[in-house]
């Protein structure tokens, strides 16, 4: 109880650089019908389907690796890392979004990529203390959008797979 | 010059010129903490390898220097201008003993009674800062009268000198000039260049080698284009560009050890202590940016362990330790990194002592002490002004040890870890990672992935298949292949990473066996293809998969692809198998002074002659075989069996008689000229168990029994089988049966030296370079060996020796013993122009340095073939 109540005093604090400035710039994506958002400062590259390399003995989050222009990057199923059921048309081509991590490269692999949305601080909300805390995990938010919700991706803490395993 | 001293002078010229720099530096903000400790190590450095090369009058000023600069980091002493000065006058009078020593071989004469007597009494606090200030400047005239000036570098008579005082004065000022302008002529052989553009450019090298890759996978797939001449032409470069860019990084780990033996003997003399310095891998090679950072730390780490780790003889023998500790540098690669290993059989970490050192110096409190683990208080020899050394020597004990070891290690990226045991000793661990490294691969492919594995661990592949001669054949599940005369475990790739086999590859009716070798453990990895090999350069892994062993890294292949290396190492570890103690047993072997050996050894369990199970090493036993006793036929007293086109002799395990009829198990034994075969009941199980033999036996063919599997079990000695069957087994082989490198008819070599350590040093040496060695301590006991007809090609025998040195020897073994005729060569660590004349005249050939092995190894070879030549 203690550590739910801290975060929620501390998940706003976390936010303060978003609600100083008016308007916070996200990459959106949709993850098993949720739409999600990545601070678009952090996206290096938007990746269409890939080849990935799979890596045997590692956690089931990493999907593998792969070669982006000289760089070896590693692809994180989001989809495993949130929990959800692994996607059932698998012709579907998936999408990756690349991010940095501690000076490497991680390839997020989400169903679709959506468009940039500038939010308002205003619209930004803590994690509801209900949320599942899986998912309070890796959230840094939530911001009210029109006719939906839309998560905070905190990368850093989607990319700390040391408790999964 | 001693090559040391020459090293110690390029090392010396390089730190004083950056102790000017920081001296400077330090009027300006004399309160620098950092700045203070650094001109303090330095000072310490200096101090501490003169110490070792026998410079007093060096070590003397360096030392009192040291000693004031302490009072100042310590805070006892405010750094005012006048130290300063006083501290600028000593680093001018190394120099000036320092640029003698560079011109003479020897240091200048010359007395420093002043300056000592200056730095002492602001040391003990007699002096105040003003009364330094008024005679600082004054530096008396006998400071500088003996810079030495080239018309007397061949070293006149010192009344010459004195004679010439006056006029010199005028000369010495030019002198300081020209002196400057040389700086160094040996700083000058080396271009120092910053690491940034070495790795940069090696950064370029490397993307270009891929890139190079991936063009040449695109003109594979194309016939003749414009584009060929031209690509070959650039591979080829790139190639050269490879190498030469790898050149000019890479160095042996042992230039670095070179001067560590000298070190460590001088520091037993001086502490009366035994120490054997066992060093191996010296041929690994570093990074030269890293080896001179931990050049440094590591010479301190070893300079402690004998310091601080090694007991005397007489706690030593208390603790019912051999007298003599052991000290072992170790040096290998493993995955992407260098593991450097330094161990130490002494005393521990006194953990006792270092709590209280924590207290007192207020790093923790008490309850914080309470909760820690013994790890962690250990860690706290890593805090800055840490020592638990009682007393200050003048080896070590002043604090700046590990702290300065730790920052040394991890500004290039390394770690190092600590394992210690009170009253068993410590093992240091240093990995520093080859971060950036272009080796070349093997592609293989197994459940439809595919891997590379690093070409150098890779011995040879066998091609098996159920038609094949060769195929993969299972003991209780193990499966193991037979390699020419060996058995080889193996591990299959996709058991391994857990990998779902693919319906074809399951029944795909050939596999490649990766013949495997981790330092002397080989072993096969079942693959199910093979592709080519490829250069690649290793990339660490994201930090979220580093804890996967069995992958030293990842790289993009040719075509562009990303692909998984694996560790042999972790590959090894992972079967059970610990790579790198398997290394250390091979020249722990010589002498078995070391207590048993912990490393695990594969044993092939079976029953015969007896209830107890019998083992015997699975490397010694070249086949199973199980044969018809039917067929075993008679042949003058002996039983044989016609064996692949031979007749092999069998015996049975405990002489009693063989069965005449049904199928027995036999194991085979063979080297390139014999085979022998021991008959046994039952083949039971192949066990990798640490074999520590415990109850030597009286009875013949048991070395003794030993626990494996929580049973007591005989292991048999091979030897007296062998011989039994075969008088003639161990002729070709010397006393050596167990090692594979004997070749038969070696030349044989007597090597006479005192110290335990150069004995084990180049025993191995010798035996790896073909030679058989028989090494003795004393020219007294070589002398009752010659008495006795003993024939040896070549003797080796040290000059400085207690009882009767190498002179003496020589001169009685040359006056008509049974080896007069017997070629002799001097191994010294100081040759003298008229040692070498005086060895020459009681009848050595040649004359060889201790630390030079090349040399050594030539002038052996050339000794033998020059007898030869003169026998004809």
């Amino acid at each position: 109880m203690n550590a739910l109540a801290q975060k929620n005093i501390m998940s706003p604090e976390n936010n303060d650089a978003e609600a100083s400035s008016t308007t916070t710039d996200l990459l959106t994506v949709m993850i098993g019908g949720q739409r999600f958002g990545i601070p678009i400062l952090q996206v290096q590259d938007v990746l269409g389907e890939q080849t990935v390399t799979k890596i045997p003995l590692a956690p089931p989050e990493v999907a593998g690796s792969l070669n982006l222009r000289g760089r070896i990057v590693t692809a994180i199923d989001v989809r495993t890392r949130l929990a959800l059921p692994a996607y059932e048309d698998s012709s579907h081509k998936r999408m990756g979004v690349v991010v940095e991590h501690d000076q490497e490269l991680y390839s997020l692999v989400i169903d679709k990529v959506g468009d940039v949305m500038s939010l308002s601080a205003d619209d930004f909300e803590s994690n509801p203390p209900t949320l599942d805390p899986l998912w309070r995990e890796v959230s840094a938010g939530i911001y009210r959008l029109q006719g939906e919700l839309l998560v905070v991706l905190d990368i850093p803490r989607l990319l700390n797979l040391s408790h999964t395993s | 010059m001693d090559e040391l001293v020459v090293e110690f002078l390029t090392e010396t010229n390089e730190s004083i010129q950056e102790l000017d720099l920081d001296i400077v530096h330090l009027e300006q903000n004399p309160n620098d903490k950092n700045l203070l400790s650094k001109i303090f190590r330095l000072m310490h450095t200096i101090k501490g390898t003169c110490g070792f090369l026998g410079l007093p009058r060096l070590e003397k000023v360096a030392h009192r220097a040291e000693n004031v600069l302490g009072r100042f980091r310590d805070g006892d002493l405010e750094v005012t201008p006048a130290y300063v000065t006083l501290i600028l006058e000593s680093i001018d009078r190394i120099k000036l003993i320092v640029s003698g020593l560079e011109q003479n071989g020897a240091e200048p004469e010359g007395d420093d009674t002043a300056l000592i007597e200056k730095l002492d009494s602001v040391y003990e606090g007699r002096d105040t800062g003003a009364s330094t200030a008024a005679t600082a400047p004054a530096s008396t005239p006998e400071d500088e009268i003996f810079v030495p000036v080239p018309a007397f570098a061949t070293g006149p008579a010192p009344e010459e000198k004195a004679e010439a005082k006056p006029e010199m004065k005028a000369e010495i000022k030019t002198e300081h000039k020209e002196d400057a302008q040389k700086e160094s002529a040996l700083a000058a052989q080396t271009l120092r260049v910053n690491v940034d553009v070495i790795e940069n450019l090696m950064t370029m090298v490397s993307e270009l080698v891929l890139t190079r890759n991936q063009l040449l996978q695109i003109s594979r797939t194309q016939t003749q284009t414009d584009f060929s001449a031209p690509l070959q032409r650039l591979n080829q470069v790139v190639s050269e560009l490879q190498e030469g860019v790898m050149k000019t990084r890479m160095q042996p780990i042992g230039n670095a050890w070179a001067k560590l033996p000298r070190i460590i003997r001088d520091l037993a003399h001086e502490l009366g202590k035994k120490i054997d310095l066992v060093m191996e891998g010296q041929e690994t090679e570093l990074d030269r940016q890293v080896l001179e950072l931990i050049k440094d730390p590591l010479t301190h780490m070893v300079r402690n362990s004998a310091d601080h780790g090694i007991e005397d003889p007489k706690s030593r023998a208390t603790a019912g330790k051999n007298e003599t500790g052991k000290i072992l540098l170790q040096a290998f690669h493993e995955g992407g990194h260098i593991i450097i290993r330094i161990a130490d059989d002494g005393k521990g970490l006194p953990l006792d002592k270092i709590r209280r050192k924590i207290l007192k110096n207020g790093l923790a409190t008490e309850e914080e002490l309470a909760q820690m683990t013994p790890q962690q208080i250990q860690q706290f020899i890593f805090r800055a002004g840490f020592s638990t050394a009682e007393q200050v020597t003048s080896v070590s004990g002043r604090g700046v040890g590990m702290d300065v070891v730790r920052t040394n290690i991890e500004r290039i990226g390394g770690s190092i870890e600590l394992k210690s045991v009170e009253g068993k000793g410590s093992t240091f661990t240093i990995k520093i990672p080859l971060t950036l490294a272009i080796v070349s691969a093997l592609i293989v492919e197994s459940a439809g992935e595919r891997f590379a594995i690093p070409q150098l661990a890779v011995r040879e592949l066998v091609m098996v298949s159920s038609k094949s001669e060769s195929k993969i054949e299972t003991i209780r599940g193990a499966p193991v292949l037979r390699l020419r005369d060996r058995l080889l475990p193996l591990v299959s790739l996709s058991d391994l990473l857990k990998l779902k086999t693919t319906a074809q590859s399951a029944q795909a009716s050939s596999r490649y066996i990766v013949v495997t070798q981790v330092g002397a453990y080989a072993f096969g990895i079942i693959v199910d293809r093979v592709f080519d090999t490829e250069e690649i350069v290793v990339k660490p892994v994201a930090k979220i998969l580093r804890n996967l062993d069995l992958f030293s890294g990842n790289t993009i292949l040719g075509d562009g692809s990303v692909i998984m290396i694996l560790d042999p190492n972790g590959i090894a570890r992972a079967t059970g198998e610990i790579g790198s103690s398997d290394s250390m047993s091979q020249t722990t072997a010589d002498d078995q002074d070391f207590g048993p050996k912990r490393e695990k050894v594969a044993l092939l369990l079976f029953s015969a002659g007896g209830s107890a199970p019998k083992a015997v090493p699975l490397s010694l036993v070249a086949r199973l075989e199980s044969i018809q006793m039917e067929h075993v036929e008679n042949s003058s007293g002996q039983h044989v069996i016609q064996y692949r086109g031979h007749l092999m002799p069998l015996v049975s395990y405990g002489n009693s008689d063989l069965p005449s009829q049904g199928e027995k198990p036999v194991l085979v034994f063979s080297d390139k000229t014999h085979t022998v075969g021991i008959v046994v009941d039952e083949i039971i199980d192949i066990a990798e168990e640490y074999l520590e033999v415990e109850l030597a036996s009286d009875q013949k063919g048991l070395l003794g029994s030993a626990i494996l599997h929580g049973k007591a079990t005989d292991v048999i000695d091979v030897a007296y089988f062998l011989s039994s069957v075969n008088k003639n087994w161990f002729r070709d082989h010397g006393n050596d049966a167990y090692s594979k490198g004997a070749k038969s008819g070696a030349r044989r070599i007597l090597l006479v030296d005192d110290s335990p350590f150069f004995r084990n040093m180049l025993t191995p040496l010798l035996t790896v370079a073909g030679y058989q060695v028989t090494s003795l301590e004393s020219a007294g006991e070589a002398l009752k060996m010659c008495d006795r007809g003993e024939k040896f090609d070549v003797i080796i025998s040290d000059i400085e020796m207690p009882d009767m040195d190498g002179f003496e020897f020589a001169q009685k073994v040359k006056a008509g013993s049974n080896w007069q005729n017997t070629p002799m060569v001097a191994l010294t660590s100081h040759a003298t122009a008229e040692d070498v004349n005086r060895g020459f005249a009681v009848g050595f050939k040649k004359y060889v340095a201790k630390f030079d092995r090349d040399t050594l190894l030539s002038t052996l070879s050339e000794t033998i073939t020059e007898q030869k030549m003169a026998a004809e």
